[in-house]
């Protein structure tokens, strides 16, 4: 007993500064979603390019753990996981939204160490083809005039991203009572998209990657797309920044580790993922699936997650979603 | 010609060597499974679900593989009805009654053989059917906004209680129960959550798939421990099929019968919620009205009467797929689970699907007459190969069954807590069973309840709360009427069709 004990403790001894200067093994990846969806993407393509690049020994676990939005395996990663030196866990915003809101119960932020944004798919404000409304100017215009005579549509739920996106621009515009801005939450960007070129609804709110299709078919016009500047492959769409409205909407893919590694271990990670990201199978991939480089590591992606989630925690707020 | 081009870009999806070896186990199982009493279609593809998942198939061959064990178990179904006379699902119910007499004359190959062919002409006139209307549904698919889809999901409610449930309270209480299920979890109008108690488990709500392996799959094994080694129904006489070549004569004499019932079975298979139960048994009646009204050799053993109903079910079985695909209503039970499915590899079916999925929908279509061909071929030479499928004990398929179920679902999700829910459903349907109460009104439920609740908000949203929006447009009051009359017409027609199937069977096995 003893004896087993004692090996382990030796073990770990030898192990842990065997990591820090060795290719770490046994490494696991855990998408805290169903295959298919786009966190099992990121720990697929982060397992894949890490191990192509030779930047692991052997191959990276991709783990499938779902429910509660991702809320089970952030309560897996706090309170087993804790200190599990070769465990990364896909983010985006849809992790920084529910933690925002209290969606993941009895845990927040703080509770683990997020270590890289490396993309972002910037949302579109978009209308039918045939719509009267121009550009975003007038499609604010018309919303202060009336607020409840404009409606939007979007793939996530009240309080997800798409609809906090449509809030961020009500409150840059001065809307007296941003609660007044009238969302319809579809199960997909695809079934919101149908309900906006049907006319029931005004305007889409989403992500570009919903609407492309759609737009190059000519069914759709996109009014404005908000990301910091003008997206690189597509760059005829303007901004909502160059229309006046200070308002992005970035939706981030990035990974978080537990709270309780080693810095010496968060800092090998970080120089791991950002060899990843620099690599060309890495880039080559994201080019391809439209998404933007947004790439924050170690401190900036802790300080970008911090901020992220302070400002959806306002925002809900202000509508009344949370207390 | 846009027809021909887009079932052209179908085939080329399709013809690949390993969707073809899908669509051959498919069909393979498919037939094994339609022939073994006790499970049928819906059981069938609600095993296969997990087993698809957790291999990682797309969405195309995933859907191949279910289809065509859905299309081989309607031709699997009528090999025990012939050789037993226990029909193997329940749309093979009124094949007993022919085709075990036939048998009994010494005739079972040319019984077996003939109904073969039956199946694939019922089969594959439903595909052409489904390839040719479905697309026309989809026109109309821009003028369906929230009122338009809250009408259209009470369609399917409102039809559900129709002729093929036994007892209409029972139906209505199993789609209430399929709806507060649905209820689980968080409301994506407000994003609050409901009935999930602090679960996390259940911040999602729960899946469908969970409720479908359980509710259809482990109830079976329930069901088997409830009778535990009362399984004697082994039969010597399986395996002397005789001859399995139907003559000429006696296949030109059904061709009449070919056609008539292949035109009821389609129809009744596109009507929301009647599925091929009702199209065999419409198909072998009016066969039978017309044919021999004094009732001389129907029953008796008349090849027609074994044609009808095998036509009838197959042609119902691809009509069902009509309204799924084209307006997401499923016409069936196993069109239910097949709805699940797509579901869950994220293609919603509806009006959109054939813009958006064509690949996938024209695929499908073309993998089902593909699977036509091959489940032809095997059934006709191999039927005594299939035959023998009678034989393997329950005890052996049983802990099979459960064993796919358990590594499926925790292949999906990962997830202990979801296999204690599927064990949980198993229960339900286990009870639910004992008590009469069919189970796919909860699929339908589940399915559909959270769609309709949501659709009904949204036309309020838009409306600011204004009620008359819901007949606010022609299409919408069409979809309403349609709706009473699926609703009311069962009532006064039903009756004489329900006492009618009651009085020619006794036994009625899960879904169609």
């Amino acid at each position: 007993m003893y004896r087993t004990f004692g090996a382990a403790i030796l073990a770990a001894v030898v192990a842990v500064p065997a990591f820090a200067q060795d290719k770490p093994s046994n490494t696991e990846c855990i998408a805290p979603a169903a295959p298919g969806g786009g966190w099992d993407f990121i720990c697929r393509t982060v397992a894949k390019v890490l191990r192509n690049e030779d930047l692991i020994d052997g191959t990276m676990q991709v783990t499938n753990m779902t429910g509660g939005g991702g809320g089970v395996a952030y309560a897996h990663v706090v309170s087993k996981r804790n200190e599990d030196e070769k465990l990364l866990i896909a983010a985006s915003n849809g992790t920084t939204t529910r933690l925002a809101q209290g969606a993941f119960p009895g845990a927040d932020e703080d509770d683990v160490r997020w270590l890289a944004s490396f993309g972002a798919e910037y949302g579109v404000i978009a209308v039918a083809a045939d719509s009267e409304i121009d550009d975003l100017p007038e499609l604010v215009e018309k919303m202060k005039a009336d607020p409840r005579s404009v409606s939007f549509a979007g793939g996530s739920a009240v309080g997800g991203y798409d609809h906090l996106k449509i809030l961020k621009l009500a409150k840059v515009a001065e809307l007296e009572d941003v609660r007044q801005v009238k969302y319809v939450a579809f199960s997909g960007g695809g079934e919101a998209m149908t309900q906006v070129l049907g006319g029931s609804i005004t305007a889409f709110s989403g992500d570009f990657s919903e609407v492309r299709g759609f737009v190059e078919a000519g069914d759709i016009r996109i009014v404005a797309v908000l990301s910091p500047e003008r997206l690189a492959q597509f760059d005829q769409y303007p901004t909502a920044i160059e229309q006046g409205y200070d308002v992005t909407g970035p939706n981030w893919r990035g990974l978080y580790v537990p709270k309780g590694i080693s810095d010496e271990t968060y800092e090998s990670w970080n120089q791991m993922i950002q060899k990843m990201v620099a690599s060309e199978e890495f880039q080559k991939i994201r080019a391809d699936q439209g998404i933007e480089p947004l790439d924050l590591f170690g401190a900036d992606a802790e300080e970008f997650v911090k901020e992220n989630v302070a400002e959806i925690r306002a925002l809900s707020k202000e509508i009344g979603l949370i207390q | 010609m846009e027809f021909l081009s887009s079932l052209g870009v179908g085939f080329d999806a399709a013809l690949t060597f390993s969707n073809l070896g899908i669509a051959l186990l498919g069909a393979f199982l498919g037939t094994m499974m339609g022939a073994l009493p006790g499970l049928g279609p819906a059981n069938g593809v609600a095993i296969l679900i997990p087993i698809a998942f957790s291999i990682g198939l797309g969405p195309l061959p995933s859907l191949i593989l279910m289809t065509s064990v859905y299309y081989g178990a309607m031709y699997g179904g009528r090999i025990s009805s012939i050789l037993l006379n226990i029909p193997g699902d329940e749309p093979a119910m009124m094949t007993c009654l022919d085709g075990y007499p036939m048998a009994r004359k010494g005739m079972a190959g040319e019984a077996l053989s003939l109904s073969g062919i039956a199946s694939f002409i019922g089969a594959i006139a439903a595909t052409f059917g489904l390839a040719l209307l479905a697309p026309q549904l989809v026109k109309i698919a821009l003028l369906f906004g929230p009122a338009e889809y809250f009408a259209l999901f009470t369609i399917a409610f409102a039809t559900l209680g129709g002729i093929s449930s036994t007892n209409q309270a029972k139906a209505a209480f199993a789609a209430a129960f399929g709806l507060a299920i649905a209820m689980i979890g968080v409301d994506t109008q407000t994003g609050v959550q409901r009935f999930t108690f602090g679960e996390v488990h259940l911040f999602d709500g729960i899946d469908f798939l969970i409720a479908i392996v359980g509710l259809f799959a482990l109830s079976e094994v329930f069901v088997f421990l409830e009778h535990r080694g009362s399984d004697a129904n082994k039969d010597e006489s399986i395996g002397k099929i005789g001859r399995i070549v139907a003559p000429w004569s006696m296949i030109r004499s059904c061709i009449p019968t070919f056609g008539r019932s292949t035109i009821i079975g389609f129809l009744s298979g596109v009507l929301p919620g009647a599925g091929a139960s009702l199209g065999s048994f419409l198909s072998y009646s009016v066969e039978k009205q017309i044919v021999d009204p004094s009732g001389k050799t129907f029953g008796k053993g008349d090849p027609r009467g074994v044609a009808a109903p095998e036509v009838g079910n197959n042609a119902a079985a691809g009509g069902a797929l009509v309204p799924m695909l084209a307006l997401g209503v499923p016409g069936s039970g196993t069109t239910a689970v097949l709805l699940a499915v797509l579901l869950s590899l994220n293609i919603t079916p509806g009006p959109l699907l054939f813009s958006q999925n064509p690949d996938v929908v024209w695929g499908l279509i073309a993998a089902l007459f593909i699977a036509n061909v091959m489940l032809l071929i095997l059934n006709i030479p191999l039927v005594g190969l299939f035959s023998r499928v009678l034989l393997v004990p329950v005890h052996i398929l049983m802990p099979l069954v459960a064993m796919v179920s358990f590594v499926g679902i925790y292949g999906i999700s990962g997830s202990s807590f979801d296999l204690i829910l599927m064990v949980l459903f198993g229960v339900v349907g286990w009870l639910f069973r004992k008590l009469d109460i069919p189970l796919v009104p909860i699929i339908l439920g589940i399915l559909l309840g959270n769609e309709m609740e949501v659709n009904l908000r949204r036309a309020m949203t838009l409306s600011d709360g204004d009620w008359l929006t819901l007949v606010g447009s022609p299409l919408a009051i069409t979809l309403w009427v349609l709706a009473i009359i699926g609703f009311v017409a069962p009532m006064v027609f039903g009756r004489k069709v329900k006492k009618a199937i009651a009085e020619e069977s006794d036994e009625i096995a899960v879904g169609d």
